[in-house]
C-alpha cells in the first residue's frame, strides 16, 4: 500500500504544484515523457503521484480513493456536500488564487450591489417574461450565496467556459465567475457587484476523511506533514 | 432516521396501507382520487419556485423533453389538472412518492409518500379552511399532535394599507417570505437606515453613465434609466412613519391561542384599519373551526407562521407537529394558496386563478410515530 497523492495534470497548476513540494524537498514529476500521465515521487518512500484533473479531485478525495489532493477551494465547495466532513484543508499552498465573484455589465448605471441586482431582476422578469439569467458553472455556490441574500426573480444557466461573453452573446445577463486580476471582466465590460465576493480560493492540500489507512500508510502520511512542514 | 430508505418490507407495507388508510379517508370525505406523473416538466416548476427547486428537487433530463422534474410535491399538477379539466369547484385526494434533494443532513428523507388533499372552492373560503384543517387533523388523531396556525394575509394587507408609494409596498411583498430582506427594506423605508454611498452617489451625479462603458446584454438603457428615475423619486418619498412600522411589528408579534390573537389583532385594526377585513375573515375562520369542533380555545395562532417556509401560501397556513419528536419536520402542514393558482393560471388561459386550500400528510411520519407510542 502506499498514500496517493492527487495532482492537477496539467498547467500552471501542476507546475506550482511541482515546485512548492520541490521546495520542500519532495521532487514530483511525469514518468516518462510529458505526454503520460503516470507520474514519480523522489524524496520519500511510500507515496504515489497520481494526475488527475483539477476538477475530478473533489470527487476522488470524497470517495477516498486519494489520500491527499491539490485542487482549489471553489472545486471543493462546490462539488461536496458538508465539504469539511469529507475533507481536512492541510495547507493554502499561496498561489491559484482567484474569487469567486457576481458581475454585471458596467452599463447598468443603476446596479451596485446584490439589494441593486435584486431589484433590477424583480424588473427584468416584469418586462422580458422570464427571470434574469446569471451564468455560471458554480451553481450550488452561487445559488446559496443568493439565497443567504435574499435575491429573488434570477435563473442560473450553466456555463462551463468563456462565462465573461455570455452577457455580450445575450445568453445571459450577469455572470458568476472566479476571477484573479479582473482584466477579462473589464474587457468583456463587466463590473463586479460591491458585495458580490463569494469565496476566496487558492490552490489547497486537502487530506481525505474518508480514505483507508493502514499502519504503514499513517506512518508515511505522518512524515509527509512532518516534511511539508504543514502541522 | 428516514423512514423509506433502507427499511424492511414489512414496515415499507405499513406505510403503504397508512397512505391508503388516509387516502380512503379524504375520499369518504368526498375527494376525488386523482393520480398525477412523477416526471413533471422543469420549466413551469423553475418560473413559480425560481432556482431554490433546483436545491430542494431532482432535476433530470432527455434530448427530446429537455429539463424534467422529480415531483417534489403534488401542488403543480394538480392545479393544472384541474384547470384543464374546467375548474369547476372541486375537492381531490392524491397519494404518492415525492422526491426532495437533500444536500445537508443525511438523516432527512430524499423519497417519501405523501398523501394530500386540495379543496377548489370559492363559496365560502372560511369554510373550506375550517374543511382542510378538520379533515387532516382527523387524519393523524391519536397521535397527539401539536398544531400550528398563522395566516400570511393579515401582514400581507398591513403592506398594502401602508401610507407609502406603489413600488414599496410591491418591493415588500415581494420579501414578505424573506423576513431579513423585508427587514432591510422597511428600515431603509422608514429612513432607520442610512442610504448607501453608491446609492447616494447615483443619485447625486449629473451624468449616471459617465462611466458606463459600452451598453450590451438584453437589459436596455432605457431600462436602467426607468429604474434611476424610480430610484429619484423613491428618494423624495416620504418615511414610512414609526407608527405604521410599530404596527407591522404588533402584527409579527401576535402568539396567542387563537381567540386572543384575534383580539389583539382586532385592537391593532382600529389603528389600521386596512387589516380589518383580513382580520374579520380570521374571525370567520375561527367561527368555522369551532363549528366543525375544532377547540379554538386551545389552538395557538402565530401571526408569523410559515412565513420562512411556505412560500406562496398567502393566507390561512398551519402545521401539525409531534411535540415529543422536535427533529422530525410537521407530520401535515397546509394552507391556502390563491395567488399560486394566479400565477399558474397565466400559462393555462386562467389568469384569475381560483380559491384553493389543501394540505398533506406524510404516512412515513405518522407510522413512526405510531411505532414509538
Amino acid at each position: 500500500m502506499s498514500i496517493k497523492l492527487g495532482v492537477p495534470s496539467k498547467g500552471r497548476l501542476m507546475e506550482k504544484t511541482f515546485d512548492w513540494f520541490g521546495e520542500r524537498g519532495i521532487t514530483l514529476g511525469r514518468a516518462g515523457s510529458d505526454r503520460e500521465y503516470a507520474g514519480r515521487v523522489e524524496g520519500i518512500e511510500g507515496v504515489e503521484l497520481v494526475l488527475l484533473s483539477a476538477g475530478e479531485i473533489p470527487r476522488e478525495l470524497a470517495a477516498g480513493r486519494i489520500h491527499l489532493g491539490v485542487t482549489g477551494t471553489d472545486l471543493v465547495q462546490e462539488k461536496l456536500a458538508n465539504w469539511d466532513q469529507q475533507v481536512e484543508s492541510l495547507a493554502e499552498m499561496g498561489f491559484g488564487h482567484a474569487d469567486l465573484i457576481i458581475a454585471v455589465p458596467a452599463c447598468w448605471a443603476d446596479v451596485d450591489g446584490l439589494d441593486d441586482l435584486d431589484a433590477a431582476a424583480a424588473l427584468f422578469r416584469a418586462r422580458h417574461g422570464f427571470r434574469l439569467r446569471i451564468a455560471t458553472k458554480y451553481h450550488r455556490l452561487v445559488r446559496d450565496f443568493l439565497r443567504d441574500n435574499g435575491v429573488a426573480d434570477y435563473q442560473l444557466v450553466d456555463s462551463q467556459g468563456a462565462t465573461e461573453g455570455t452577457v455580450a452573446n445575450e445568453t445571459a445577463e450577469a455572470i458568476a465567475d472566479i476571477t484573479s486580476t479582473g482584466d477579462t471582466l473589464r474587457a468583456n465590460h463587466l463590473k463586479i457587484l460591491s458585495d458580490g465576493l463569494i469565496l476566496r480560493s487558492q490552490a489547497t492540500l486537502f487530506r481525505s476523511r474518508k480514505a483507508q489507512l493502514s499502519d504503514d500508510d499513517r506512518r508515511v502520511l505522518g512524515a509527509l506533514v512532518e516534511r511539508l512542514k504543514i502541522d | 432516521m428516514p423512514l423509506w430508505q433502507g427499511h424492511t418490507p414489512e414496515l415499507r407495507a405499513r406505510v403503504r396501507s397508512c397512505a391508503a388508510r388516509l387516502r380512503d379517508g379524504f375520499e369518504a370525505a368526498g375527494a376525488v382520487p386523482v393520480e398525477c406523473p412523477i416526471l413533471l416538466p422543469a420549466a413551469t416548476l423553475l418560473d413559480l419556485y425560481g432556482e431554490d427547486i433546483r436545491a430542494r428537487a431532482y432535476v433530470t433530463s432527455d434530448a427530446l423533453r429537455g429539463e424534467q422534474m422529480m415531483r417534489p410535491d403534488f401542488t403543480v399538477p394538480v392545479v393544472e389538472m384541474h384547470m384543464a379539466d374546467g375548474a369547476e369547484p372541486a375537492r381531490y385526494t392524491y397519494s404518492g412518492e415525492v422526491f426532495r434533494r437533500q444536500e445537508e443532513d443525511e438523516a432527512r428523507a430524499n423519497e417519501y409518500l405523501q398523501v394530500g388533499v386540495e379543496i377548489f372552492d370559492g363559496s365560502n373560503p372560511a369554510a373550506a379552511d375550517a374543511e382542510v384543517f378538520a379533515l387532516t387533523r382527523k387524519a393523524v388523531e391519536g397521535l397527539n399532535l401539536r398544531a400550528a396556525t398563522g395566516d400570511i394575509g393579515i401582514l400581507m394587507a398591513a403592506v398594502n394599507g401602508l401610507n407609502t408609494s406603489a413600488p414599496r409596498k410591491a418591493a415588500l411583498l415581494r420579501h414578505i417570505w424573506r423576513p431579513r430582506r423585508f427587514r432591510a427594506l422597511l428600515d431603509r423605508y422608514a429612513g432607520r437606515a442610512p442610504v448607501p454611498a453608491a446609492r447616494a452617489a447615483l443619485l447625486k451625479a449629473e451624468d449616471p453613465f459617465a462611466k458606463a462603458g459600452m451598453q450590451i446584454g438584453l437589459r436596455s438603457r432605457a431600462e436602467v434609466e426607468e429604474r434611476i428615475a424610480t430610484l429619484r423619486e423613491d428618494a423624495g418619498t416620504d418615511p414610512i412613519s414609526d407608527r405604521e412600522v410599530g404596527l407591522i411589528d404588533a402584527i409579527l408579534s401576535v402568539r396567542e391561542t387563537l381567540p386572543f390573537a384575534l383580539e389583539r389583532l382586532r385592537d391593532i385594526a382600529v389603528d389600521m384599519p386596512s387589516i380589518s377585513d383580513a382580520v374579520e375573515g380570521l374571525a370567520a375562520r375561527a367561527a368555522a373551526l369551532d363549528a366543525r369542533g375544532i377547540d379554538i380555545a386551545a389552538l395557538d395562532f402565530e401571526a408569523a407562521y410559515g412565513r420562512t417556509h411556505m412560500e406562496y401560501y398567502d393566507g390561512f397556513v398551519f402545521g401539525l407537529y409531534a411535540g415529543s419528536r422536535p427533529d422530525l419536520p410537521p407530520v401535515a402542514s397546509g394552507g391556502r394558496y390563491d395567488t399560486l393558482t394566479r400565477l399558474l393560471g397565466r400559462a393555462n388561459g386562467r389568469p384569475e386563478g381560483m380559491p384553493a386550500v389543501g394540505a398533506v400528510v406524510r404516512p412515513g411520519l405518522v407510522v413512526e410515530l405510531e411505532e414509538n407510542a
